[in-house]
């Protein structure tokens, strides 16, 4: 009984794996990955279509806020730069806002007070399947953007991070000019009525409200706007969409 | 053939003695076996591809949040005294060692830590990026699919003529639990009508699962979050939906199985047939050939029935 069961078993694993490596050889291809691939662009067109750019992530209670919220990726950067920022609590840290503008500046976080605030609470999705309520307090990006001026070649809205995923791979990440006029996507410097942790991303960090975790770029230095990302990083748009991940981050 | 008259229950004695004449119906017609054998490869890749986003973060949880120490389900690994990895499933409060499948698989010699073992994830390696495009690719794959055999079986009435239960079918309910528990299948015109468990079950999986699976997969996304605010909140929130999505892929696979099950005890070359070729072969009724001729060729009757679509 035991021996037909182990045969069983092993038969059925066999399958299973036969079946895997065959899976797994296509995914090592460049015309494997990139046929599965081509669902990204249906996924945001489709989504687009169901879910118009102006439809707003829901928004929660004071009661919903996770006690916790958990830090994903870096969470303290160690780069020079950001550590002589943070010895000096962010007193002399300025965002640079460049690229594609009419007038690039260098915003501190008081700046960017002076701008259109707004707080929410939201959900954060991490793309490997957890979930954790905030309450967001930033500058909403459209009124930075009004701010300096948006050059009409411009496309997409790059955020350059202080933290480095690898030696010289600083944290990155872009989103459109559609997502950046969102009236929920913020320049965040508060989380739960505090200044952003230093784990969240402190001073300064995205927030994007109907995305996945990963394009929530933290501990912002920069932000370029730029026609195409194609020189930028690899060319995919983002540290994570260098690794493999959808740039479209929706769904 | 007036699938109203015929009595699903009725099982004709076969005499071991007396081999009974078989002949050939075509019964699923091309689109249905194209569909089906469609969407087999594509629940596989889902499910394994599946298993591969959920080992990503192997617990699951109620409501919209994933606070750690609520969750009702996880795969986990501990080390025990001597500093060997140990897979840990917890259920509530429950908590089994499930060292080799769940938790922590691999072999003794390279034990990893993991959800479900590399055998069953698409990729096998941890690589929750080509996991995604795995399973959104076949997505499509199965919703397109869905879809146009759900506007099929409309269209063609197989919908409302052969899984709609009638009133007769819902009467033979009891008989029909009493047969399948007694692993009996009828063999002449009977075989080809649906009984009303076969029915029930494909018209459960069909919109209850195959709807819900699609509809809490889209409840995990954030953008249609946006306009799907009130769905996800009925079922409890985003954590919720995803709990439900995994639950109803082992649904799927639970149908699988017994659907497999029954495949191989009714005959399984004749059914397979059936899905492949679409000609399915039924004991021939002496009033349909005549005199029964044990010498006769089985299945050499050219099929006559309209297909059974």
């Amino acid at each position: 009984m035991t021996d037909r069961r182990s045969f069983l078993r092993m038969t059925m694993a066999g399958a299973a794996g036969m079946l895997v490596a065959g899976c797994d050889r296509i995914s090592q291809t460049a015309w494997g990955a990139d046929t599965l691939g081509k669902a990204e662009g249906l996924n945001r067109r489709v989504q687009a279509l169901l879910s118009p750019s102006g439809s707003m992530a829901r928004e929660y209670t004071e009661a919903d806020i996770s006690s916790v919220f958990h830090p994903n990726g870096t969470t303290m950067p160690a780069t020079p730069a950001y550590r002589a920022l943070m010895a000096s609590g962010f007193r002399d840290y300025r965002l640079q806002v460049d690229g594609l503008v009419r007038h690039p500046a260098m915003l501190s976080i008081e700046d960017l007070k002076r701008l259109d605030v707004r707080t929410q609470i939201t959900r954060h999705d991490c793309v490997e399947g957890w979930s954790a309520i905030g309450k967001w307090q930033g500058t909403v990006l459209s009124a930075v953007l009004d701010h300096v001026g948006v050059d009409p070649r411009a496309r997409y809205v790059m955020f350059h991070c202080f933290d480095e995923m690898e030696e010289d791979t600083p944290y990155y990440e872009s989103i459109d000019l559609v997502e950046a006029m969102h009236p929920q996507t913020l320049l965040a410097f508060a989380l739960n009525g505090r200044p952003l942790p230093v784990p969240n991303g402190a001073p300064l960090r995205l927030r994007v409200g109907r995305q996945l975790g990963y394009k929530q770029a933290k501990y912002l230095a920069r932000i370029e706007l730029v026609s195409s990302f194609e020189d930028i990083g690899d060319g995919n748009g983002g540290y994570w969409e260098d690794q493999g991940y959808e740039w479209y981050a929706g769904i | 053939m007036s699938a109203e008259s015929l009595d699903a229950g009725a099982v004709p004695p076969t005499s071991p003695a007396t081999p009974v004449p078989r002949k050939l119906v075509y019964r699923h017609p091309l689109p249905i076996r194209i569909m089906h054998w469609i969407n087999v490869v594509a629940l596989t890749l889902m499910l394994l591809s599946g298993l591969q986003i959920f080992n990503a973060h192997p617990s699951l949880y109620w409501g919209n949040r994933s606070d750690e120490g609520s969750e009702i389900l996880s795969l986990d690994a501990r080390r025990d005294a001597a500093g060997k990895l140990i897979g840990v499933t917890r259920i509530g409060r429950h908590e089994f060692t499930t060292t080799g499948f769940l938790g922590v698989s691999g072999g003794s010699d390279r034990p990893q830590v993991r959800g479900f073992p590399a055998w069953l994830t698409v990729p096998g390696s941890q690589w929750l990026a080509m996991g995604r495009r795995w399973h959104f690719f076949f997505a499509w794959v199965f919703v397109l699919n869905g879809l146009c055999y759900v506007g099929y079986a409309i269209a063609t009435r197989h919908l409302q003529r052969d899984l709609w239960p009638t009133r007769a079918d819902w009467r033979g309910l009891g008989r029909s639990i009493v047969e399948h528990l007694r692993f009996r299948h009828p063999h002449g015109e009977a075989a080809l009508r649906y009984n009303i468990l076969q029915r029930l079950a494909y018209l459960v999986v069909i919109f209850v699962f195959g709807v819900g699976i699609v509809l809490m997969g889209l409840a995990m996304s954030p953008r249609m979050d946006a306009v799907l605010a009130p769905m996800v909140e009925a079922v409890g929130g985003r954590q919720s939906a995803r709990t439900i999505h995994f639950i109803i892929a082992w649904g799927f696979v639970a149908f699988v199985l017994i659907h497999l099950f029954e495949v191989l005890i009714s005959g399984v070359f004749n059914q397979l047939r059936g899905m492949i070729t679409g000609r399915f072969a039924i004991d021939a009724a002496p009033a349909d050939t005549g005199t029964p001729n044990p010498g006769a060729l089985p299945e050499s009757v050219p099929p006559e029935q309209k297909p059974h679509d």
